[in-house]
């Protein structure tokens, strides 16, 4: 089987790549194939960003949304279509630096230098996004849109100093026009070929639909987040590759009455985005998910198909009482998203199926939300323990209540005994310890590198009562939120 | 013609040292074109190389079969220890590790050989299809049975002086205890990598991220059966160091040398993370035990200390790491009646190596550890506990190895931090705050570190240089010390500016080659400057001084009257630029480059005893640090630190503040968030950025305020400076104390033991113990 060709917009001309295989890496296809060194590997897993790079297409409003992705983990083919920068791009014709490295250059934020070109570039996905914006970039959003950029020497002060020191410098923008008309010209040649070949990339969902029914052995891919470290870990070979994320209707956020519906090739930065607006409350919990670029690559729908016990969406989405929505040219299935899940990593479905939807329903009156993550490091890690509760308390009795749990069972679950314990009881100090006694007693968690078992025990029910302090109006007890001037204002 | 007066007057610019020049590749660095190992241009016909790893902690190698992994696409070959031709066990100090494993293994991930195929993932898939055939052994994996089986790499030390049972016994107050300090993991982005050229007439070319290339050189001739003069080795920048491309690098290269002499190709060895992690050496871990006796004040009156190293399965450096731990369980603190036992264990886990502070950080924190508990049981503020076991000035002045501390800045510098920082104010305001919050808990510490520089092994602290002046007056630079990301690079440019009186911009650094400058000590124990910087500077002033001669006899003047500064010389009669001078010279046929060698003065020390002087002088500083524990989960976060930190007289500031930051943050990340995790068998789980996790931009601190301590040093160093490399690493003691002190707030009898690293659930279990 012929791989189809790969087609990207950089430095302004069309790069043309033939003959990759549908598992060879981006960054492989950089420092391998084009030469172009400036982009490193620091891990291979998308945990350090040293390979960060910036994709872009048109948003739905045409202009071009910009992207920090980690490319050692993404498939090359993945970038077909779109217009694509590394560390080598930014500078000008003339060697003049760009705003994104002339604020590390006077910052002092390299030192070795290696973890350099990443920081570069969410500097310059940064300075697209929000300094050609008029936004002000401020340390809160630096350290937040760095935090998949690991450096071992700075400390990262001046690296966040750079950060704001951009929009002081003078201002050099992109030619975006040209960059849509060089995409659009893309665009209109690739819809001339149906997918094909090791790697299908199909459009329409019906063209998903079909190419999943006819080539059930090919390896369905999204972000790729998790399924690169199959590639560069484990080392696994995927002769044909099936890919969700240009599925036109998958890439929708629709809101209804009831629900939002997320389609399965929503990156994580937009479901997020999305959930965030109906419940504000979650923004700390969708930015400590991963790290930026893996935001930015990744789905949500790949996160709920992987199924990982430690994925820290679908607490989340159990919780809230989401449906996954499977689709196949059979038809649709529709279920609660616990429902989804039959072992460790396994799942319901059938292999003519795809995830294709998340219906997560809106927030309804007087619901109390919380997310507890509970992991080594505050930002991109993994949670030992992740708690969702959320509950609707009418006249000081539970009428509702949603409970999901990450890290204390072979899948991400519901917390069923402890929910019908709660559920129609007074919310009182007794009930909310009888919680904390029946959700300990619920999950038997293992020991790992990231926890022991006894720990994830006690802490799973530790955070059921600090919910309990929460719903009591109790202010800073969650270090999530803590600052300097809530420690100086008890 | 100008005169000399009236040029100096007119156009003064400032020298190069003293300002923040920014690091002489910042520029390259942040546009992707500055080179690391794995950017260089490949020469035709390279391969990759991949390393076969143990799976099994200890036992008996019973075979190798490779038939499978010979089959597969690409495959070239596979390298074993029958095929080095020269010494099968590494050319260490203690020559105790094979370069390839034979008959057994003592370590998962201990590497049995390579697989070479043309690309790096052909290689990395067939290294894993290799069987290892291995009957396991009974393994140790925990450093205190280790203890109690007596299993050591070396054997133990006792340092003793006076008579420490009796100021124990005679103490109107008792302390003892335990505690464990794990190890950390470098994480340098750049991982280990080595690539082998094999020359004609069989010469080697081999690029090495190393820190100490000569080493590099001696291994690999070692290992191929060559003399040194054969192999040269170059380095040009690493992606990090950190102490971790110290011996380490050293396998890398040799393993991908060994390979390209049984192919006859060029080999590249990139070690992918996860087996980097698996594969080579980290900070040591430590157990400690002690028992110390103290007055109402506080003051230690006598200490009994055990320091147990977990020193992996081979000595590697652990014997000179265990030492520097044992020099440093004073800090800042006179210690009278002291004995320290410090056993060298042997386990079965990767072999551990430098790392930053190279057991100083594991010898301070114990003793650290000790005077917070000795404040907490006589309800004292620590920072008095602390103060009043300082070093003294006239006395109370000679450590227990026997040196006496000249250069002692420990009182104003620690007074002018808590005047700063406003310790005394926050600390009441902290326990006020705390007496009215029931879930979360601040603490506070303020700890100082005196941190001894020079390589204990007294010869090390040697240098040299090369200083080359072309006819254009451009200047090029070539040392043996390495370039990491410490901006060792720069301060020496800066160096040789000054001494040559040209701009910085003149001056540039050639990689670092042992076939430049031979027999280069490793760029480690902070002294890269020192050694280097001085050598640099020797070097330029010898050049300098033929020119001065040259234009003292033109002039007709002494050669002390002729002034270099601004890109200008001058003698009495005339100023010329540089560049014209030093084309004159040439065509007067002068020598315009020379040599620098330099060695440390002073030091001296019995390593039988470990006693002397090891050091030629002490880098001082102090952190106070403010943190957040959560007493449900033992989640904390550091809120607020200060600095105050002794560069000497900074020859780059911005570096220098760069290195105390970079400092902190790692050994902040040593004891909090990095957590290195052994299983039961030997098996090394947090073995990849997912599972490992250094500090991210999220942990620093939202004030975080660093300032230098503004005195030259006291012994003649290189302009007056300071080594900054690894002291400021362990002013990040000062935030474990911080979180030690959070929990005894959090706990009815003020008492706290937390081992390290302050994971959520050591803090957790710190306030349930």
């Amino acid at each position: 089987m012929e791989s189809k060709t790969i087609r990207f917009v950089r430095r302004g001309e069309l790069v043309s790549l033939t003959n990759v295989p549908p598992d060879r890496t981006l960054l492989e296809v950089l420092r391998e194939d084009l030469q172009c060194t400036g982009t490193k590997e620091g891990c291979g897993e998308g945990d350090c960003g040293a390979c960060t790079v910036v994709l872009a297409e048109p948003g739905p409003h045409g202009a071009l949304e910009y992207r920090a992705i980690n490319s050692c983990i993404r498939l090359a083919h993945s970038v077909d279509g779109m217009a694509l920068w590394t560390v080598e791009d930014l500078a000008g014709a003339d060697g003049s630096l760009h705003p994104a490295q002339e604020a590390m250059v006077r910052c002092h934020g390299s030192q070795c230098g290696f973890c350099t070109p990443g920081f570069v570039m969410s500097l310059f996905g940064m300075y697209q996004n929000h300094v050609c914006k008029g936004e002000a970039v401020t340390r809160e959003l630096a350290q937040e849109e760095l935090s998949g950029n690991l450096c071992r020497c700075t400390g990262y002060r001046p690296i966040l100093d750079a950060a704001q020191e951009m929009e002081n410098l003078p201002r050099v923008s992109v030619d975006e026009q040209a960059v849509i008309a060089q995409l659009e010209q893309l665009r209109a040649r690739r819809e001339l070929v149906p997918s094909s070949g090791t790697y299908l990339d199909p459009r329409s969902l019906p063209e998903l639909l079909a190419l999943r029914a006819r080539h059930p052995q090919a390896q369905v891919v999204a972000g790729c987040t998790d399924v690169g470290l199959w590639v560069t870990k484990m080392h696994m070979q995927f002769p044909q590759v099936l890919d969700v994320t240009r599925v036109a209707e998958l890439k929708q956020v629709e809101r209804y009455d009831h629900h939002v519906a997320i389609g399965a090739a929503v990156t994580l930065t937009d479901a997020f985005e999305a959930l965030v607006a109906d419940r504000p409350q979650l923004k700390t919990f969708a930015n400590r998910f991963a790290g930026l670029p893996v935001r930015n690559s990744g789905t949500l729908g790949g996160n709920v198909a992987n199924g990982s016990p430690i994925g820290d969406s679908m607490p989340l989405l159990i919780a809230l009482g989401a449906h996954v929505v499977l689709m196949s040219e059979r038809g649709h299935r529709d279920m609660p998203l616990e429902d989804f899940y039959t072992g460790y990593r396994k799942n319901v479905l059938a292999p003519d199926e795809v995830v294709a939807w998340i219906k997560v329903p809106k927030p309804a009156d007087g619901e109390f939300l919380r997310a507890y993550k509970i992991s080594k490091r505050y930002d991109d890690d993994i949670s030992a323990v992740c708690l969702v509760v959320n509950a609707r308390i009418q006249d000081g009795v539970v009428a509702h209540v949603g409970i999901g749990a990450g890290g204390v069972a072979a899948t991400p679950v519901r917390a069923v005994k402890t929910e019908a314990a709660l559920r129609g009881q007074p919310w009182t100090l007794d009930a909310a310890k009888a919680a904390t006694a029946t959700l300990r007693s619920e999950f038997q968690p293992i020991s790992d590198m990231r926890a022991s078992a006894a720990y994830r025990s006690e802490v799973l029910g530790n955070l059921m009562q600090r919910f309990w302090l929460e719903t009591q109006g109790l202010q800073h007890i969650n270090l999530e939120s803590f600052r300097l001037a809530e420690a100086t204002t008890p | 013609m100008n005169a000399p007066e009236k040029f100096l007057a007119g156009t003064a610019v400032a020298p190069a040292t003293g300002t923040s020049h920014i690091h002489e590749s910042a520029r390259a660095q942040v546009a992707g074109a500055a080179t690391y190992i794995d950017d260089i241009a490949e020469v035709r016909g390279t391969l990759h190389a991949a390393p076969i790893l143990s799976s099994v902690a200890r036992g008996k190698l019973r075979g190798v079969d490779a038939s499978e992994a010979r089959t597969m696409p690409g495959v070239k070959g596979v390298i074993l220890a029958q095929d080095i031709p020269g010494d099968r066990i590494l050319a260490t100090f203690t020559h105790d590790e094979p370069v390839f494993a034979f008959d057994t293994v003592e370590c998962i991930g201990q590497v049995v050989g390579v697989v070479v195929a043309d690309t790096v993932m052909q290689a990395r898939r067939a290294a894993r299809k290799v069987k290892v055939d291995i009957e396991p052994l009974p393994a140790i994996v925990d450093v205190r049975e280790a203890v109690k089986a007596q299993s050591f790499v070396l054997p133990p030390v006792t340092v003793r002086r006076g008579e420490p049972e009796q100021g124990i016994a005679r103490a109107p107050h008792r302390l003892s205890g335990s505690l464990d300090v794990g190890g950390q993991e470098h994480f340098y982005l750049e991982g280990q990598v080595g690539y082998a050229l094999p020359l004609e007439q069989d010469n080697w070319w081999i690029y090495s991220s190393t820190q100490h290339p000569a080493e590099v050189q001696h291994w690999v001739a070692h290992a191929l059966g060559l003399e040194n003069h054969a192999v040269k080795v170059e380095c040009r920048r690493m992606g990090g160091g950190f102490g971790g491309k110290e011996t380490q690098a050293g396998h890398i290269a040799v393993w991908a040398a060994l390979a390209a002499n049984k192919l006859k190709k060029p080999v590249k060895l990139r070690l992918d993370r996860d087996d980097d992690f698996m594969v080579t050496g980290k900070r040591h871990p430590f157990a400690y035990d002690y028992e110390v006796g103290f007055d109402d004040d506080g003051k230690v009156t006598g200490l009994k200390l055990v320091l147990a190293a977990n020193c992996g399965w081979s000595a590697d450096l652990s014997g000179p790491v265990a030492d520097r731990a044992v020099f440093h369980v004073d800090n800042a603190y006179f210690l009278g009646d002291v004995e320290i036992v410090s056993y060298r264990c042997k386990t079965n886990v990767q072999s551990h190596t430098a790392f930053r502070g190279f057991g100083g950080p594991q010898g301070m924190i114990v003793m650290e550890a000790i005077l917070g508990d000795i404040a907490r049981a006589l309800g004292k503020d620590p920072l008095d506990v602390r103060r009043a076991n300082f070093y003294g000035i006239e006395e109370r002045n000679v450590t227990h190895y026997q040196m006496t501390v000249e250069d002692n800045i420990l009182d104003p510098l620690v007074a002018r931090l808590e005047e700063t920082a406003e310790y005394r104010r926050r600390r009441d305001e902290i326990a006020a705050w705390n007496a009215r919050s029931p879930v979360i808990k601040r603490g506070i510490a303020l700890t100082p570190v005196k941190f001894g520089i020079s390589f204990t092994a007294t010869f090390f602290n040697q240098a040299g240089a090369l200083v080359h002046v072309y006819t254009d007056g451009s200047v090029q630079v070539n040392h043996g010390g390495t370039e990491m990301g410490q901006g060792l690079h720069t301060k020496i440019c800066q160096i040789v500016a000054d001494e040559l009186g040209v701009p910085f911009h003149k001056v540039r650094i050639s990689a670092t080659d042992t076939s430049k400058v031979p027999n280069a000590s490793a760029t480690a124990a902070s002294s890269g400057t020192d050694l280097n910087g001085r050598a640099a500077q020797f070097a330029a002033r010898q050049v300098r001084q033929r020119l001065a001669d040259y234009v003292a006899e033109k002039q007709n003047c002494r050669p002390e009257q002729v002034i270099f500064a601004n890109g200008q010389v001058s003698g009495p009669d005339a100023v010329i630029s540089f560049e014209q001078l030093v084309d004159d010279a040439y065509h007067s046929r002068v020598q315009l480059w020379s040599d620098g060698f330099y060695r440390t003065p002073k030091i001296h020390y019995d390593k039988h005893t470990l006693t002397g002087r090891p050091f030629f002088y002490f880098a001082y500083g102090a952190a106070c640090s403010e943190v957040a524990i959560d007493t449900l989960t033992g989640e904390s976060r550091v809120l607020k630190v200060d600095i105050l930190h002794d560069a000497g007289t900074s020859i780059n500031p911005a570096i220098d503040i760069g290195q105390i930051e970079g400092g902190f943050i790692q050994g902040m990340g040593w004891l909090t968030t990095e957590q290195l995790v052994w299983n039961e068998k030997g098996y090394l789980a947090t073995h990849a950025p997912s599972t490992y996790k250094i500090p991210a931009t999220g942990d620093v601190p939202e004030h975080f305020h660093v300032e230098l301590w503004h005195e030259a040093n006291r012994e003649d160093n290189v302009g007056g400076s300071k080594a900054v490399g690894e002291p400021p690493f362990m002013l990040a003691i000062s935030v474990w104390e911080a979180l030690r002190d959070a929990a005894a707030a959090a706990r009815p009898d003020g008492r706290v033991h937390m081992d390290a690293p302050a994971t959520a659930e050591n803090v957790l279990k710190a306030l349930q113990a």
